[in-house]
């Protein structure tokens, strides 16, 4: 072999094992959450209003990822709060997020934007529907010191066989299974659902996806900076259904009772322990009430009267027998302000909402 | 070029460098299949396969009509007897069985469900294809018996011409879609010019353009029909070029050297350079580059100069990098394909930036375009040497920028170019003496040549606003909030 041929040879023999060692090394020592916490977001451009949540990256200048310290870290809530600023986190679904609603609309914009100082509202809000994803998040947002937590929750979050089924909730199971055996939750730690990565998973190349996240979060924040674009629009949506089947049942549960054990009820206890000193509010955040077909057997597309009414009383009960503040504002937003589902609100509903909730954290919020 | 077809490539071109003797069946068997394999996924049923087929087609008739031996030159329409070669199609018929058994073998992929590896999609039924290959034969035979006519190379400039204006303009491309369409049995409704992205067209026709007008003018090599459809359909270069000579491609493909290590070397970091440039930095900045959406969205100046200086690196990097890989593959399989970039961004003049910027396009419209026609500005009337050299720029540049689609904005592009590079040469003739006397300054001389080439590259890269938006209302938005004007 020439001697230029030993060259080849070793160079490439090199590369091959200082990349199997350092792929290793990245297996063993898991610096995705330390990666994740690097960011440009609050140092070179602002931090997002709300979380990153993108179903079409390359015109939402955003994108969905599972790191939750890269999540947080791109938000506003990480850069340093202002000099006497009273912290509210607002905790949700998607409708607490915003979905069809640009940055300055959401109900945490609004707010701040109504100059109430020195409250500040933080949106950490995340679309799909499970309070466990609610807990991950309020885990996450307990470390930047909020001063109260606002829970925006609804039914169609409770359902205990739901809980897993959010993606954020299965591509971070170590944390759920901490929560789980923490606070002692009724869903399964063993279960399938949740994703547990193997040692390949977890070199550089099982993780090439999520690094390749991780600086597309980066680079998005750009776009984000020179835009304020966080979600695109599309042209035409469909407004809720109004007329309804007539289908009595609520997730295979049927009348009359709703019972309370099929509820993970014992999650929002677990965020008023995880919360500790500081005060959490649950709400249950509006529905679209219909009026059309069926409307006498079901509020909207999700819920049926029977289920949706038992709900509201169960919910009520368990904050008051925990002293926990329960705002009911299930109908304080009218049907022609929701948006593409029983949960969305359009501006208008929004600011319904935003005003409402405004008006209590002032009064009952104990803001300095 | 995926990443997985530059893996295959590389496996196939340092096969054939080591095998020498296999290396002129490997390379027209590798770029044969190269045009099915890279062949987009169109929504026009079995399209996909009919236009890489059709790029097989239209080199085989190019070749019967340009390099077939005259058998009688004694005609009065014949060019002078050296400008023919000693070829016929019976020499050939090794090379038309290998293409009609390479034709027929991937239609049959359908039938053993492994098209999937191959085509974007199922190819048609045997008979269809059967049909296609007999009508494409009868007309390879027609223009074998019609090719000593003086007609037949224009007709074929022209029938070349008229596909690439069909394909690069949005409403022609449109009509022929709904025709496909319909004959394929399709919605019409749904026609749209991304129907037809015919892989490597505008290269293949770069190179047919360039064998038919040098048959014109007597100036091509002997060549016989497996080394024309090599020289044609070369895998490396079909998709992005560089844009060969035939005389230069030549004598790479009958030599018979094997790869050496030194060889393999330079083709590997080519490749490797290649790959970081298109796949790391072009990739990472295509989504902070300028587009049609961030252009409405953005009110900055600042912000849009951050985008439009994102879109500048982005082409350059993207597209150097695409020829960076062409270059390492035909080094490994041994061929010394040209350059296409030189540092394009960092000449200090307009002109220069065009004598590294893409260079085998530059090369060949100075070729076939700007020389005939400023000799045809020149010959008659002696027009004044300042005219000869505006019209010749901005009618070359402006179809550079048609080259790219057929649309307002393209056409701005090259007026853009064309006035720039008018500017700059009489600049250069007004300034020459003054620049002369800054050799004895070397500090001025730094100064100005850095001043230059800043203005330059700022130049281009305003360009890029014509280049990268689809309209001329948004590329006036982005020139006016690029300075600080509302728009």
């Amino acid at each position: 072999m020439s001697e230029t041929g030993r060259l080849i040879r070793n160079v490439l023999l090199k590369a091959l094992l200082l990349f199997l060692a350092v792929s290793g090394l990245f297996a063993l020592v898991h610096p995705m959450a330390a990666l994740g916490r690097l960011s440009i977001y609050n140092e070179l451009v602002p931090g997002r209003e709300r979380l990153p949540y993108g179903e079409h990256p390359q015109s939402d200048y955003n994108l969905s990822l599972f790191n939750l310290d890269a999540m947080l870290a791109s938000h506003e809530i990480a850069a340093p709060p202002a000099p006497g600023e009273f912290r509210v986190a607002l905790i949700g679904d998607s409708s607490t997020w915003g979905y069809l609603l640009p940055p300055d609309q959401t109900m945490a914009a609004l707010i701040n934007r109504s100059g109430a100082e020195p409250l500040r509202v933080y949106n950490l809000g995340y679309p799909t529907l499970s309070v466990t994803k609610d807990l991950l998040m309020m885990q996450s947002a307990l470390r930047y010191q909020p001063d109260l937590i606002v829970w925006l929750v609804t039914l169609e979050s409770l359902p205990q066989e739901k809980q897993l089924d959010s993606p954020i909730v299965q591509n971070n199971a170590d944390a759920v299974r901490g929560l789980i055996a923490r606070y002692g939750l009724r869903s399964n730690a063993a279960d399938p659902r949740l994703i547990t990565p193997t040692f390949w998973d977890q070199t550089i190349p099982g993780q090439r996806r999520d690094l390749a996240d991780l600086v597309r979060l980066q680079l998005y924040g750009f776009l984000w900076a020179a835009t304020g674009v966080d979600q695109s629009f599309p042209a035409h949506y469909d407004p809720p259904q109004k007329d309804l089947d007539p289908d009595v049942s609520f997730h295979g549960r049927m009348p009359p009772t709703l019972s309370p054990d099929s509820l993970a009820l014992d999650v929002l206890n677990a965020g008023r322990e995880m919360a500790g000193n500081v005060p959490v509010w649950i709400v249950n955040e509006p529905i679209y009430v219909s009026t059309g077909r069926s409307s006498d057997i079901r509020y909207n597309f999700f819920y049926p009267r029977w289920a949706y009414d038992q709900y509201r009383q169960i919910l009520d009960a368990w904050c008051r027998d925990h002293g926990v503040p329960y705002l009911d504002a299930w109908d304080a937003v009218p049907a022609e302000d929701f948006s593409n589902s029983a949960i969305h609100r359009t501006p208008q509903g929004e600011a319904l909402l935003a005003g409402w909730l405004e008006a209590a954290i002032l009064k009952d919020g104990n803001v300095r | 070029m995926t990443f997985v077809n530059i893996l295959g490539f590389a496996m196939i071109s340092l096969l054939a460098g080591v095998w020498p003797r296999a290396r002129g069946g490997l390379t027209l068997l590798a770029s044969l299949l190269a045009l099915y394999w890279m062949q987009p996924a169109l929504s026009i049923r079995y399209l996909d396969f009919w236009l890489p087929t059709a790029s097989i087609g239209i080199s085989a008739c190019v070749w019967v009509i340009t390099f077939r031996r005259k058998e009688n030159s004694n005609s009065a329409e014949q060019p002078p007897k050296e400008f023919f070669h000693r070829i016929d199609l019976r020499g050939n018929f090794g090379t038309v069985l290998i293409l009609l058994g390479m034709i027929l073998a991937v239609a049959l992929l359908r039938y053993l469900n492994l098209a999937a590896y191959l085509t974007p999609s199922t190819p048609p039924e045997l008979g269809p294809v059967i049909a296609g290959l007999l009508i494409l034969s009868i007309l390879v035979a027609g223009l074998s018996a019609v090719s000593k006519r003086r007609w037949t190379a224009p007709l074929a400039i022209l029938v070349i011409l008229g596909i690439f204006a069909v394909l690069k303009t949005d409403a022609l491309a449109q009509a022929a879609a709904s025709i496909l369409r319909r004959t394929a049995g399709q919605s019409t409704a749904l026609a749209s010019a991304m129907d037809i992205r015919w892989l490597g067209f505008s290269y293949l026709a770069f190179r047919q353009l360039h064998v038919l007008r040098d048959r014109m003018t007597g100036r091509l090599p002997e060549c016989t029909l497996r080394e024309f459809m090599t020289y044609s359909v070369f895998f490396p270069a079909i998709a992005s070029g560089p844009i060969d000579r035939i005389e230069r491609f030549l004598p790479d493909l009958r030599s018979q050297t094997s790869l050496s290590a030194e060889s393999l070397w330079n083709g590997g970091e080519r490749i490797i350079a290649g790959i970081f440039k298109k796949f790391v930095i072009a990739d990472t900045l295509a989504i902070v580059a300028l587009s049609a959406a961030s252009a409405a969205q953005i009110h900055s100046a600042l912000w849009m100069w951050f985008v439009l200086y994102a879109y500048a690196f982005r082409i350059y990097f993207d597209f150097s990098g695409s020829i960076d890989i062409a270059l390492g593959l035909g080094r490994w399989m041994g061929f010394a394909l040209p350059e296409n970039f030189n540092r394009p961004y960092l000449q200090s003049n307009l002109t220069a930036f065009w004598n590294s910027w893409h260079m085998t396009l530059a090369q060949w419209f100075r070729s076939y375009f700007f020389n005939p026609l400023t000799r045809a500005l020149r010959s008659p009337r002696k027009a004044p040497v300042w005219i000869v050299i505006l019209v010749g720029q901005l009618a070359t540049m402006v179809l550079i920028g048609l080259w790219h689609g057929v649309t307002w904005n393209f056409a701005l592009w090259g007026l853009w170019h064309g006035v720039g590079l008018f500017v700059h040469n009489r600049w250069s003739e007004w300034s020459r003496g003054r620049v002369a006397e800054l050799e004895s300054r070397p500090v001025l001389k730094k100064a100005y040549t850095a001043l230059a080439t800043f203005a330059t590259f700022q130049f281009v890269v305003l360009g890029w606003v014509w280049f990268a938006l689809p309209s001329l209302d948004s590329s006036g938005r982005v020139f006016l909030r690029l300075f600080g004007f509302s728009g």
